[in-house]
């Protein structure tokens, strides 16, 4: 990203604070679970392997470049996202009630949970850390334009921003503005150029590769 | 509640942590501690609203100092514990208490796909006449529950617009607290940036906030 951005992770509270003694009550309170017969561990590791390999941002990315490259999708998409997002197959958990915002060259659309961590994990998998965190939280309400020069997103003033607060059951996905000199790009090269920073829309998508795209891709 | 969680507006917070090649989890008992609270949640001794207010009880010191999955632990013992589901001395001793039964998870490996691609629709397929039509000028209610509200502080009060209806869907200020669904219709309700923030927001931009009939007035 930027220079402005650390690309440290926050180690003093935001995520690992690794204070063992919480990885031993992870592990104490899990064998007491599956002690009492309440937890299967099996389901756990499905679990973890769901999100960590399964579902991610790449869902995300095959929607939005369908949506570019199938006016008739896109049409659908901005309708009844749940629907259309279930033609791919992706729905269910945290992704139940779907809407999709679409940025064009004098909107820009920015998604948020000032209240908790609300994401859309079927079509995004689970919120990165800067998501959850306070700073993002507290600010891209009230100083959107600020947080998003914080990653590198600087918008002329003739731009309406609109930000989305998931406060209710509604799962947000912005559907980023096709990138100029993509014409010729096929919907699967396309697909790979969509980040999940600009689906979340901290970001624009750009013609050359993200350097979020590194989460696991099915 | 006026908690530490309802930080839309909040200043100071600092900067933003942007993580590069940032993974799923960090560390194993991150996985292990959101995978926890998932295949718990299958117990059905509570619900995601009650889910939710359970971190909001945590004190905000402690909120702020904890990380994300330390919040979802704290969470997980509180709501076993308050739910009978575990006893404070079986989290003690790490042991069920002599004589307990031994039960059969009501979430198998085999089951994930199905359950989480069935989710936990919020929506209820009932007849509810909506109070507000889109276009429609509304007022955020000015009220401040003790317990569990979507409502966020910073549109309390203030003039928007309703964008459009989403529907019906389970009010979480009444279920947090298993006092019923009381379904009824939420809206996008807009609010215009300077309305809720004054003149230092741009003119043009807003914020979008999604919001059950309950805390809307006509204005």
């Amino acid at each position: 990203m930027t220079a402005k951005l650390s690309s440290e992770p926050d180690h003093d509270h935001e995520h690992q604070a690794v204070p063992s003694d919480f990885a031993l009550r992870v592990k104490a309170l899990e064998s007491l679970l599956v002690e009492k017969g309440l937890v299967d561990p099996a389901a756990l590791d499905a679990l973890i392997d769901t999100y960590e390999h399964k579902v991610g941002p790449h869902n995300g990315a095959r929607v939005v470049a369908r949506a570019w490259v199938d006016p008739a999708y896109k049409k659908r998409l901005l309708a009844d996202g749940t629907n259309a997002i279930a033609e791919f197959g992706y729905g269910g958990r945290q992704g139940e009630h779907m809407v999709v915002v679409e940025n064009a060259p004098k909107v820009h659309n920015l998604v948020v949970c000032t209240l908790c961590s609300c994401y859309p994990w079927s079509v995004l998998g689970l919120p990165p850390v800067w998501y959850k965190s306070a700073p993002y939280r507290s600010r891209a309400v009230i100083d959107p334009r600020g947080v998003l020069g914080e990653f590198g997103l600087d918008l002329p003033e003739d731009v309406e921003v609109r930000v989305w607060d998931s406060t209710a059951e509604l799962r947000y996905l912005v559907l980023p503005e096709r990138p100029a000199g993509s014409e010729n790009l096929t919907e699967e090269e396309l697909a790979a150029l969509v980040t999940r920073d600009a689906m979340v829309g901290v970001a624009k998508v750009e013609l050359a590769p993200q350097e979020d795209r590194s989460e696991d891709r099915a | 509640m006026n908690g530490i969680h309802d930080m839309g507006g909040m200043q100071n917070m600092g900067p933003i942590r942007y993580e590069k090649n940032e993974p799923v989890f960090h560390a194993p008992w991150e996985g292990r501690s959101f995978a926890l609270t998932l295949a718990a949640a299958a117990l059905q001794k509570w619900n995601i609203d009650a889910s939710r207010h359970q971190i909001e009880l945590i004190a905000p010191v402690d909120y702020l100092r904890m990380s994300y999955y330390e919040r979802w632990i704290e969470r997980l013992i509180e709501l076993l514990v308050n739910t009978g589901v575990v006893t404070r001395e079986e989290m003690e001793s790490g042991k069920p208490a002599p004589g307990s039964p031994k039960t059969t998870p009501p979430l198998t490996a085999d089951k994930v796909p199905a359950v989480l691609r069935t989710g936990g629709p919020a929506s209820r397929d009932v007849a509810v006449t909506p109070r507000f039509k889109a276009g429609q000028r509304v007022r955020a209610r000015n009220i401040h529950p003790t317990g569990h509200t979507r409502l966020p502080r910073y549109a309390r009060g203030k003039l928007g617009t309703i964008h459009l209806d989403h529907g019906v869907y389970v009010f979480p200020d009444s279920n947090a607290h298993l006092l019923g669904e009381k379904p009824q219709h939420v809206y996008s309700v807009r609010f215009v940036a300077r309305e809720l923030w004054g003149e230092q927001a741009a003119p043009n931009d807003s914020v979008y906030v999604d919001m059950w009939d309950d805390y809307l007035e006509p204005a």
